[in-house]
């Protein structure tokens, strides 16, 4: 008679191989040890911290939004133009790279140029990129807006290429039989289809530069995140509770109005 | 008998009307913003901008290859700094999650908007930011990257896993509780394992963005290749930008395979 065990027990769920799963463990076990031993902890410094951390928890909750009410106010008209501006030159350059990296639509060697062009734009970093830009055009606004255009210009890109390569390919054909062009093709038969999703994104990379353009204002490209910088080295915690608040606010805001868009759009 | 028109339109006139007018409104804003933003801008810097592109590339090439082994305990640094920051993250925002997602929430009317409230706190709030904070209050070092880096991970992780959570089936749920489970049980065997696949997708996910976020988060102190890139700026060492540049666009490189690998191996 064979025995049955008398209790269950859940069986792994994603490496099924009890050799590898101790394995794994061990070197997970050896890794936090080897990496938690490489963090230096200064504990002197951070108990002469503590204090500042109070001073800046209490400034969070009364934040001071009147005496450095100009800079913020200043920061924040350039943040939020920069965040227009380069949203619209952004979303308009990367239609016809979109467009043209488009596996349907593009001959192989268009293909591949807008392919590179959106790797290239999607592998640096939004802050070194705004380095460059800042030490080419100076410091301000102009920078940051070339900045946060480059780095639209990737996303919009690749998301509208592969919505291009996922339509109906019956309406493209359909159109295709009337005998139309390849611009009324792309007028008539892609351009509905992707409409509503591409006004979807522009609006979610809207949202997404606006926080992006309160981080390269620390390396001098303009906009809010220049002034909150300044009021931290400045040890105003309370003036730099009041900007991320707004900041907060604004993203918030943002968020909710266009999800709300775009179910009303779609 | 009715008359149909001779030629079709797209759209009725009323529709390309309000669409004509979308439009308008749209370029009249851009150019109201362009003029307040171009307001300080100095126009000589930027026609100038292209001789100054070209004078940079041309001090940044040939890398400076022998900045290679300096760089090697900075990157160590930075990869310490995307991985614990990732389980730091995991670990504040798993109990955040099951307070968040409705079907989980102890209670929908006062913890759940809480928790809300952390997730977007969390995310609209950029590690750059936080790092910055975390510096002038812990003082510089890996420990303030760390904390930062988890910090903004809160908000990612959280919020794609509630959704998880949310959209787990029910009748698996039903099953369990049906055999007399208790509620820790239910979690346990009904939940947990529909999760766990997105859970590990979503971990590996993050892990593959904090190594991009933490490789910069240097600039403001916080350790890592960032804090290398820095201080070669502040001597305009170009050859050594260069060189930690590739070095970060490799990581990034690896880092992006790894995760494709991994999340293709487990969804």
């Amino acid at each position: 008679m064979t025995s049955y065990p008398t209790t269950w027990r859940r069986p792994p769920q994603i490496v099924t191989d009890r050799r590898w799963r101790i394995a794994l463990l061990v070197a997970v076990l050896a890794y936090l040890v080897i990496g938690l031993g490489s963090v230096e902890v200064n504990w002197a410094r951070i108990v002469e911290g503590g204090e500042r951390g109070m001073r800046f928890v209490q400034g969070f909750l009364q934040p001071d939004f009147t005496s450095r009410w100009k800079d913020i106010s200043n920061g924040l008209n350039e943040s939020l133009t920069i965040t227009l501006t380069s949203t619209v030159v952004g979303v308009a350059i990367s239609i016809p790279i979109g467009i043209g990296a488009a596996r349907n639509l593009a001959p192989a060697w268009v293909y591949y140029i807008c392919r590179s062009i959106i790797a290239l734009s999607r592998a640096l970093q939004e802050v070194i990129i705004a380095i460059f830009l800042v030490a080419m055009f100076g410091f301000g606004p102009f920078a940051g807006f070339l900045t946060l255009s480059f780095a639209t210009i990737g996303f919009i890109s690749k998301l509208l290429a592969e919505d291009i390569e996922d339509i109906d390919e019956a309406q493209a054909e359909a159109i295709r039989a009337t005998g139309a062009s390849w611009l009324q093709l792309v007028h008539y038969a892609i351009q509905p289809q992707v409409m509503p999703r591409l006004i979807g994104l522009s609006l979610y990379r809207l949202d997404i530069n606006f926080r992006e353009s309160a981080v390269i204002g620390i390396v001098g490209a303009g906009g809010i995140g220049g002034t909150l910088n300044t009021a931290i080295d400045r040890y105003e915690y309370d003036s730099a509770g009041a900007i991320l608040l707004i900041i907060i606010a604004i993203v918030m805001v943002a968020e909710y109005s266009s999800s709300y868009l775009r179910k009303f759009l779609q | 008998m009715t008359r149909f028109p001779d030629t079709w339109a797209f759209r009725s006139p009323r529709a390309r009307l309000a669409i004509w007018f979308g439009w308008l409104c749209l370029v009249a804003l851009f150019v109201y913003c362009w003029q307040v933003m171009t307001a300080n801008t100095i126009w000589m810097f930027i026609w100038d901008a292209p001789r100054q592109a070209a004078d940079i590339g041309e001090r940044m090439f040939p890398p400076r290859l022998s900045y290679l082994p300096e760089l090697l305990i900075p990157l160590w640094d930075t990869l310490n700094m995307a991985t614990l920051g990732t389980l730091l993250g995991v670990i504040l925002a798993v109990p955040i999650a099951f307070l968040a997602a409705r079907n989980t929430s102890p209670s929908v009317l006062i913890l759940r908007p809480i928790a809300l409230f952390i997730i977007v706190a969390s995310r609209s709030i950029n590690s750059l930011i936080w790092a910055l904070l975390l510096v002038a209050i812990l003082g510089p070092g890996l420990l303030a990257g760390i904390i930062a880096i988890g910090l903004r991970s809160i908000g990612f992780i959280g919020k794609l896993l509630y959704e998880a959570i949310e959209e787990t089936d029910i009748r698996q749920i039903e099953a369990v509780t049906a055999t007399g489970a208790c509620p820790a049980q239910v979690l346990n065997y009904g939940i947990i394992p529909q999760i766990l696949p997105a859970f590990w997708g979503i971990t590996v996910f993050r892990w593959d963005i904090n190594i991009r976020e933490s490789a910069i988060l240097g600039l403001v102190g916080a350790g890592g290749l960032g804090l290398k890139l820095q201080a070669s700026l502040n001597v305009l060492a170009w050859p050594q930008v260069t060189m930690i540049l590739v070095v970060i666009l490799a990581t990034v490189v690896l880092s992006e395979w790894i995760s494709a690998k991994v999340r293709q191996a487990i969804i």
